[in-house]
């Protein structure tokens, strides 16, 4: 544990990321003021906004910020680490909100057709907030679960303010109030083909691990196969999937009527279980390959069955790496997704492709967003589990 | 107990064990001895049918141990492994506790055994019972596996290299345990190990194999004394051979009663050997010798040391 350990020297890591954060501030622009949603704006900066604004409103930004310019110069205790990381979450929060209040006064006007979005200053301001953060409370929180939890509350302040509404005029939001039913039928088959992938892969990657981890020559002929599988480019397998699955679904008219063809949610799948199987199979595998031998050899010497092994001691022993595996695969699943919108899926990928092929800018980010959110969040869940299991033995 | 009788195991054409014919009689302490490869770890496998033999025959409370299930047999037997045997993710509770859960003892009477064995090994139960592998140092570790491999009141204890991991004091702390074990339960112990000092420590009787045959078998004495050859020889080391039978003697049975010497009194529970130490350092010839509440006894002379001729 490095808590309450003193440091006569200044912490370099937050001096580095707020110098930082201070010139992506001077030199980029905070936000983008457009006249309507197709035409790209010119940048506001920072500086520009807070001459505009009252004093008031700055005051949200600079309190965290001095805040932060002092601590590194502080004992490294943990009061400063929590200071640290609550004062990284308000600047991200006054960040967001100083956003907010510009967009409800350039585009206040329900009829306004004026688009406020971030600029790369305000991405790399968040961005840096962020790690702030995360290293004050890597510096604190010994334990996993409140890691974790720490992590997410630093979006707290962001959250309430989207709650509220105060963000409801920038550009992005704009886009969510438009495609509200687009937006939530494409997160809902998002979530769908996730599961739907998870499920059969791990059912289909038991039996696999299992066999490659008994018999070593099924492993020497699985391993290249799935290999070579994980390295066709994604759009290609998708492409690939289209012809087979057309012709079957003409010669198998039930097939057809379940809605399984040559585009849409049933090559997606099939593709991203076909993804999945190498990272679930090389866990469960790897998994249980670091049993120890001894432990095994003295469970078979104490009269247990083969199947009391298998249940009371491998599994519960590989099931930490197995995890590990299907949190890589989630992951990964959650962003391959995207991709199969092209192929009719649907999910958020939808409306990726939507914003690019109209190219407006704020409707991509409306489709990847909540994508790198879905990503981060089943990453942390998994986490969870894994941390809250090796505790209980640990 | 436990019967060996023209006993083969071969691995790819390789005679590991070859024609071995061994008695274990019940409440012997028997320990197998040999250099790496010499198959004492293979015999001892045989008998618990982790490693089945393909010649002979082996009877187990006289019956052919091919009779029993696997299983059936493995669990009338306590069987300790290096500390490494323990699994990680149960508590020392739930780790004494296997066997008896696999026979299905009510949940009170493995609770009362996992206590009383906790004690017999000196380890506080309320202390160590919910306390998991990592966080016991490799002598506690080891006297989980111990206490683990007696929880279901096995007929025979069979231990393979059980203390190979741990440092001399931890070590020797666990054979004066298992000996007192022994001792107290009566119960048949075939232990495997490279160490001849152990080997003479514990043993009623000593196994050496070479390649897989059997050398010479019989008492610590007796290999001390009358070593079969040259291998038994450079086995027991040529150039202690008397120090160490001097080990296996104890003082109380040398002791001249009702004389006295000056000096201050060693303990009669002492080996020769840790007498002779005593002779050795105080430049005298005849030491005053105490019992275990300090009363005087009377007097070891250096003589009937070298004449190990015991008095009494």
């Amino acid at each position: 544990m490095t808590l309450s350990i003193e440091h006569k020297a200044p912490n370099r890591v937050l001096l580095t990321l707020l110098v930082l954060m201070l010139l992506a501030d001077l030199c980029l622009p905070l936000l983008t003021d457009a006249p309507n949603r197709l035409i790209s704006g010119t940048g506001i900066t920072l500086f520009a906004l807070l001459e505009s604004h009252k004093q008031s409103q700055g005051a949200w930004l600079a309190l965290p910020f001095l805040l932060l310019a002092v601590l590194p110069f502080a004992p490294q205790t943990r009061p400063t680490q929590v200071m640290a990381a609550v004062s990284a979450s308000l600047l991200l929060g006054g960040f967001s909100l100083l956003a907010g209040l510009t967009a409800n006064k350039l585009s206040g006007d329900a009829d306004s057709l004026v688009r406020i979005s971030f600029g790369g200053g305000f991405w790399i301001s968040s961005g840096l907030c962020c790690l702030i953060a995360a290293d004050a409370i890597s510096r604190t929180a010994a334990r996993p679960s409140v890691r974790i939890t720490a992590n997410l509350l630093v979006f707290a302040p962001v959250a309430a303010l989207l709650l509220c509404g105060q963000l409801d005029q920038l550009s992005i939001l704009k886009e969510y109030a438009n495609r509200q039913d687009v937006f939530d039928d494409a997160l809902l088959r998002h979530l769908q083909i996730l599961i739907l992938t998870l499920i059969p892969s791990v059912l289909l990657a038991l039996p696999l691990g299992l066999a490659a981890f008994r018999r070593p020559r099924w492993r020497r002929s699985l391993f290249p196969l799935l290999n070579m599988i994980q390295t066709i480019p994604s759009i290609a397998l998708f492409g690939l999937l289209i012809a087979p699955l057309a012709a079957m679904a003409r010669q198998l008219p039930w097939l057809a009527a379940q809605g399984v063809g040559g585009i849409g949610m049933a090559p997606a799948i099939i593709a991203l279980v076909l993804y999945s199987l190498l990272p679930l199979v090389r866990s469960i595998v790897a998994g249980l390959d670091q049993v120890p031998h001894a432990v095994v050899e003295a469970a078979i010497g104490m009269g247990l069955t083969r199947a009391q092994i298998f249940l009371r001691v491998e599994v519960p022993l590989a099931l930490p790496v197995f995890l590990s595996g299907l949190r890589v695969t989630a992951v990964q699943a959650v962003g391959l997704t995207v991709v199969a919108a092209l192929i009719g899926a649907g999910g958020l990928g939808s409306i990726v492709f939507q914003g690019l092929l109209s190219s407006a800018l704020d409707l991509v980010l409306l489709g990847v967003i909540p994508v790198v959110v879905l990503a981060v969040l089943v990453d942390n869940m998994f986490k969870f589990i894994i941390s809250s299991l090796a505790t209980a033995h640990a | 107990m436990i019967e060996f009788h023209q006993v083969g195991k071969q691995f790819d054409r390789r005679k590991v064990v070859d024609d071995l014919t061994l008695t274990i009689a019940e409440g012997e302490f028997a320990v197998l001895i040999g250099a790496s490869g010499s198959g004492k770890s293979t015999t001892l496998k045989m008998i618990n049918r982790l490693i089945e033999h393909d010649a002979g025959y082996i009877r187990f409370a006289g019956e052919e141990i091919r009779r029993f299930k696997p299983e059936e047999i493995r669990r009338r037997m306590g069987y300790a492994i290096q500390s490494i045997g323990l699994f990680p993710h149960w508590t020392v509770e739930q780790n004494i506790a296997t066997v008896p859960q696999l026979l299905k003892w009510p949940r009170p009477r493995i609770r009362e055994r996992v206590a009383e064995l906790l004690e017999l090994l000196h380890l506080e139960p309320e202390q160590f019972r919910h306390r998991y592998p990592h966080q016991l140092s490799g002598g506690q570790q080891q006297r989980v596996g111990v206490a683990r491999a007696l929880a279901a009141d096995p007929e025979v204890l069979l231990m393979d290299e059980p203390f190979g991991a741990l440092d001399p004091v931890t070590r020797a702390a666990l054979q004066l345990e298992i000996a007192r074990i022994h001792q107290l339960s009566g119960r048949t112990i075939v232990l495997v190990t490279h160490d001849i000092d152990e080997a003479l420590r514990l043993a009623d009787r000593i196994v050496l194999l070479d390649h897989g045959r059997i050398v010479q078998q019989g008492t610590p004495a007796s290999f001390l004394t009358d070593p079969a050859n040259d291998l038994v020889r450079d086995f027991i080391g040529r150039s202690d051979i008397g120090i160490k039978l001097l080990s296996l003697e104890i003082v109380s049975n040398y002791v001249r009663c009702g004389e006295f010497a000056e000096g201050e009194a060693i303990a009669e529970t002492l080996s020769l050997r840790e007498a002779l130490s005593a002779f050795v350092t105080r430049r005298v010839e005849a030491l005053p010798v105490a019992d275990a509440q300090g009363r005087t006894t009377g007097v070891l002379h250096f003589a009937d040391v070298l004449a190990r001729k015991p008095t009494a």
